[in-house]
């Protein structure tokens, strides 16, 4: 019979346990982290290369699994996501040294950088593979080390990639432990991990609710709020241009990502053309009696349907009962009002429009003001307009922090179509209880510490050209003494300073033993 | 020292162990450990430390550890000893963790005892059951235990003072890396056992030389002698194996278990025994009897230690750790060259070897004094004996650095003479 290890007494539940678990994964990474902030820049960067390199290759593959086992998004824009948040991200940072010191001559001061230490990243089932590429790979170019949580939704393909992403970092040079994944996150556990003092920064994205508890961990946090980005089409925007890239926004990946469009401001004047251009580029603009049915099965009393998060647009249609042409990929939604009571206002992560038809400028912006007073405060807005103060004034009054002008907004807003920093962590800042308001990126997960000289001409700054910190590298090897193929443990020879008494000079021990073993063998044979 | 520190070293001494009590104080450690959690050990007048001791190992999950704790707890609402007469749930359940990580693939049964000492008594009549002989070989300076067996493979130290060695000539002791020995002592086939720790831990862990431990147990093979792997101060992963005899090559025929595998916080020992050495467990099941011996909560905590240091995160940190004290170590050797000269090492296992024969002594009472604390090797007080926690943190590693370079420091200055003192920047 086969020995079992069976578990008589579970004690997997209780809070001494899930602290115990996260407590060992945070500490093996805070000293891979601790050596980690050992190596150079080239050290460092080679590593990045390298784990960027296998994700790039493995972008498919995941993108497969990941609709699978998730059951929404495209595998085809998956895959471009995963391969952005691969090479693409690499070279956009390529420049930019997060590792060596710099050295200001004019104002008189050294700048070391300081990696965060451990960071904690929480990702998402609609993005899960591009934002473990994109979070590690910041982490890496920082220094630090990394623990995800994955949306247990997504669970195995994120562990199945963060393996994969881990090996081939240690492989390259890294520390053992630099990259971690939770294998079976779950809230208390993950609360767990936010709330010890080990973790140094939480970067969490996905659901309001981790954000929150992030915030509230006690331990600083980069968590970024909902999206519900209003698009506004003015009536100086190219309409064919505009339509197209909004159903191209919109059907990218069935809008799984946040920053996709939400609601459709259209002036009155522009309404017309502007649904004539939609419908050429593959959407389906319903009746009233198709709103009501999109309003009753995107929303529950719980709020929104989770069901349909990164479905196809005909599957909506069909599960709701709407008879539309198979090639549809956007449902626009008419409504007459924007706010509480009209849910489809809210952020809708599926091939949906609302569609708000306005009489003017001011009331497009007040009603984008409204759209993002429901949800999606600090996230994202576009414009599609040739008019420059149309799009300042739009900017100016949208609580967001970045406007995406005549593009498609999933893409432009998290740094894919426009010059914003690539990523998969919308900084909401204030407007929307964060901490950043930009992308997020690897300049978020270092601080530096500054050398200051006296700013008085009296006191000349020194010359830090060749003057470097640590930068050691990995921990060498501990002998293991007596294992094959283990180095041997350092004997120091005695200084004769030392008062020895006969037998405890360990060199003249030694040496009487070796004779007595060469004695005894010439007396064997 | 407090008040209430001196009175209840009246006490300790009236009451509990003169003579142990006092030996203390004239070392200059006056320890009373009160409250003590994770590696930290308090004082009853507050004194922190950072044990490196860890009674061996007992330790290695750091004390109290929260898990094992729990374990303990919610284990004893429905267990408690168990009545060691019957087949019982967490007895057998332990047994199968065991035979399911043993060093040997045909290790099978789990005998139990309350301690290390009772269990290498079971290993030691076993090993005398199944080859029915009597003998036994052992290192000299070996330390497994005060029991009656045990006892006599050590030290007579401990075996005379109480009219206890052996006076038939079946304890047979060898110098530790020495083959020739080792075979001129197995060489007339009348031995039952070689009883061997794999680093022998209270004689300093002198190290295995290459081979050394692969000689023995070919030599065992070839005179008809059982190996039995004592690795209650080796074993739980602090080699960064879970047992340290795997590391050098050995499947022993019987390996005892003990210390750490209590988690520190419910006493058990455990020998595991592999098929062809059992037949007193079919021949005569009530052969050995101890009451306490596997009691189930102990099971329960061991059940948990097992699973806890089997974790990939404990092999990583094993590594981290030991890699970083050595670092660190040889920092402070090479400024010290003159009397700090050796480090001996094998994972979490170390010893801090010095250059006077009762060197290690002034090293312990100097850590003592600057919060750490660690002990001497009783059989060989030249080296300190090292021994950081499995799970010890980054922060507490560099603490345990920066104290044990003052301590050496001045330890150093007392041996020595700080006139001699030729201190150099470590690099
Ligand atoms: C290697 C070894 N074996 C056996 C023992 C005996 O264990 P116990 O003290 O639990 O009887 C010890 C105790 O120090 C030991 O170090």
């Amino acid at each position: 019979m086969e020995p079992q290890v069976r578990t008589l007494v579970d004690i997997a539940d209780t809070p001494a346990a899930l602290a115990g678990q996260a407590d060992i994964v945070l500490e093996r990474a805070r000293w891979a982290a601790e050596v980690f902030r050992r190596f150079d820049q080239k050290l460092t960067m080679s590593i990045v290369d390298a784990v960027a390199k296998v994700a790039h290759e493995n972008a498919g593959r995941y993108a497969d699994w990941a609709v699978e086992e998730t059951g929404f998004g495209v595998a085809a824009h998956k895959k471009i996501k995963n391969e952005l948040t691969a090479h693409p991200l690499v070279d956009f940072y390529r420049d930019q040294d997060f590792v060596t010191p710099r050295i200001d001559e004019s104002r008189k001061m050294v700048e070391i950088p300081r990696p965060a230490g451990v960071i904690l990243a929480l990702t998402p089932s609609t993005n899960p593979i591009a934002t473990i590429n994109y979070k590690i790979l910041i982490a890496l170019m920082t220094r630090n080390a990394i623990v995800i949580s994955p949306h247990p939704a997504a669970r195995e393909c994120s562990v199945d990639a963060a393996h994969l992403l881990s090996k081939v970092a240690q492989e390259a040079g890294a520390p053992d432990g630099v990259i971690q994944i939770i294998e079976h996150p779950t809230i208390p556990l993950v609360e767990e991990f936010m709330r010890s003092k080990k973790t140094s920064v939480t970067l969490a994205t996905g659901g309001n609710a981790m954000v929150r508890s992030a915030y509230s961990s006690s331990n600083p946090a980069i968590g970024v709020g909902p999206g519900n980005a209003p698009v506004l089409v003015d009536d100086t925007a190219d309409i064919d241009k505009a339509a197209k890239r909004i159903i191209e926004s919109k059907s990218f990946d069935n809008s799984a990502l946040c920053t996709n469009e939400s609601v459709l401001i259209a002036l009155e004047s522009i309404d017309k053309r502007l649904c004539q251009a939609l419908r050429q580029n593959g959407a389906y603009i319903c009746d009233a009696d198709d709103v009501e049915r999109l309003r009753r099965y995107l929303f529950h009393d719980r709020g929104f349907n989770v069901e349909t998060v990164g479905r196809d647009a005909v599957w909506i249609a069909k599960e709701c009962g709407i008879r539309v042409p198979e090639n549809i990929k956007v449902l626009v939604a008419p409504i007459g009002q924007i706010g509480v009571e009209e849910p489809l206002s809210r952020e809708k992560l599926c091939p949906v429009l609302a569609y708000h038809v306005v009489r003017t400028r001011s009331q497009a912006i007040s009603q984008a003001r409204a759209v993002l007073r429901i949800a999606g405060a600090g996230h994202s807005a576009a414009i599609h307009t040739s008019d420059e103060t149309a799009a300042m004034e739009f900017a100016g009054a949208v609580e967001v922090y970045r406007v995406v002008v005549n593009a498609p907004c999933t893409q432009g807003a998290a740094g894919f179509a426009t010059a914003l920093a690539p990523t998969f962590t919308v900084g909401t800042g204030y407007f929307g209880r964060s901490s950043i308001g930009e992308n997020i990126g690897p300049q978020h997960l270092v601080h530096w510490t500054r050398l200051a000289y006296n700013s008085s001409p009296d006191e000349p700054f020194g010359s830090y050209h060749g003057v470097s910190v640590n930068l050691a590298g990995p921990l060498p090897t501990a002998p293991a003494d007596g294992v094959p193929g283990s180095s041997r443990s350092t004997l120091r020879p005695s200084s004769s300073s030392a008062p020895t008494e006969g037998s405890t000079d360990p060199s003249r021990e030694e040496l009487r033993k070796l004779i007595a073993e060469e004695l005894r063998f010439i007396l064997r044979h | 020292m407090s008040e209430a520190k001196l009175d209840f070293l009246d006490r300790s001494r009236a009451f509990w162990n003169p003579g142990k009590t006092q030996d203390w104080q004239d070392m200059g450690i006056d320890l009373v450990i009160d409250r003590r959690e994770g590696y930290y050990l308090y004082d009853m007048d507050g004194h922190r430390l950072i044990d490196l001791h860890l009674n061996g190992g007992t330790y290695n999950l750091g004390h109290r550890n929260p898990e094992l704790v729990q374990a303990l707890k919610t284990g004893s609402e429905r267990f408690d000893m168990g009545n060691h007469h019957f087949p019982a749930l967490a007895r057998t359940a332990l047994a199968e963790a065991l035979a399911a990580c043993a060093p040997s693939p045909d290790m099978r049964y789990t005998a139990y005892g309350s301690g290390g000492g009772e269990a290498i008594d079971i290993a030691l009549k076993t090993a005398r059951h199944a080859t029915q002989k009597r003998k036994i070989v052992s290192i000299i300076k070996a330390y497994h235990g005060h029991t009656g067996l045990a006892v006599k493979t050590g030290d007579d130290r401990f075996s005379k003072l109480f009219l206890s060695e052996d006076t038939e000539g079946e304890f047979i002791q060898v110098p530790f890396n020495d083959l020739n020995a080792m075979e001129d002592a197995l060489r007339g086939r009348d031995v039952a056992a070689v009883i061997m720790e794999t680093i022998p831990a209270t004689y300093g862990f002198p190290m295995p030389h290459e081979g050394y431990l692969p000689g023995v147990k070919q030599l065992c093979e070839r005179y008809d002698a059982l190996y039995i792997a004592d690795e209650v101060q080796t074993g739980l992963m602090r080699c960064g194996e879970i047992w340290a005899c795997t590391k050098y090559g050995i499947e022993p025929d019987i390996m005892v278990t003990g210390k750490g595998i209590g988690g520190g916080i419910y006493p058990i020992a455990c020998v595991l025994i592999s098929e062809r050495c059992g037949g007193w467990l079919k021949e005569d099941g009530f052969g050995h009897i101890s009451t306490g011996g596997g009691a189930e909560l102990g099971c329960i905590v061991a059940m948990k230690v097992l699973e806890m240091v089997q974790r990939p995160e404990v092999r990583t940190m094993v590594r981290y750790i030991s890699d970083y004290m050595r670092a660190g170590l040889d920092q402070i050797m090479a400024a010290y060259p003159d009397f700090f000269i050796g480090i001996r090492q094998h994972g979490v296992v170390m010893g801090l070897e010095f250059n006077h024969e009762q060197g290690a002594k002034p090293v312990m009472k100097h850590l003592y004094d600057n919060g750490v604390w660690a002990i001497f090797s009783s059989l060989d007080p030249r080296v300190l004996q090292f021994k950081p926690g499995l799970l010890m943190t980054q922060a507490d590693c560099e603490e345990v650095i920066r104290r044990v370079e003052i301590a050496v420091g001045l330890a150093r200055d007392e041996v020595m003479g700080a006139s001699h003192h030729t201190y150099r920047k470590s690099a």
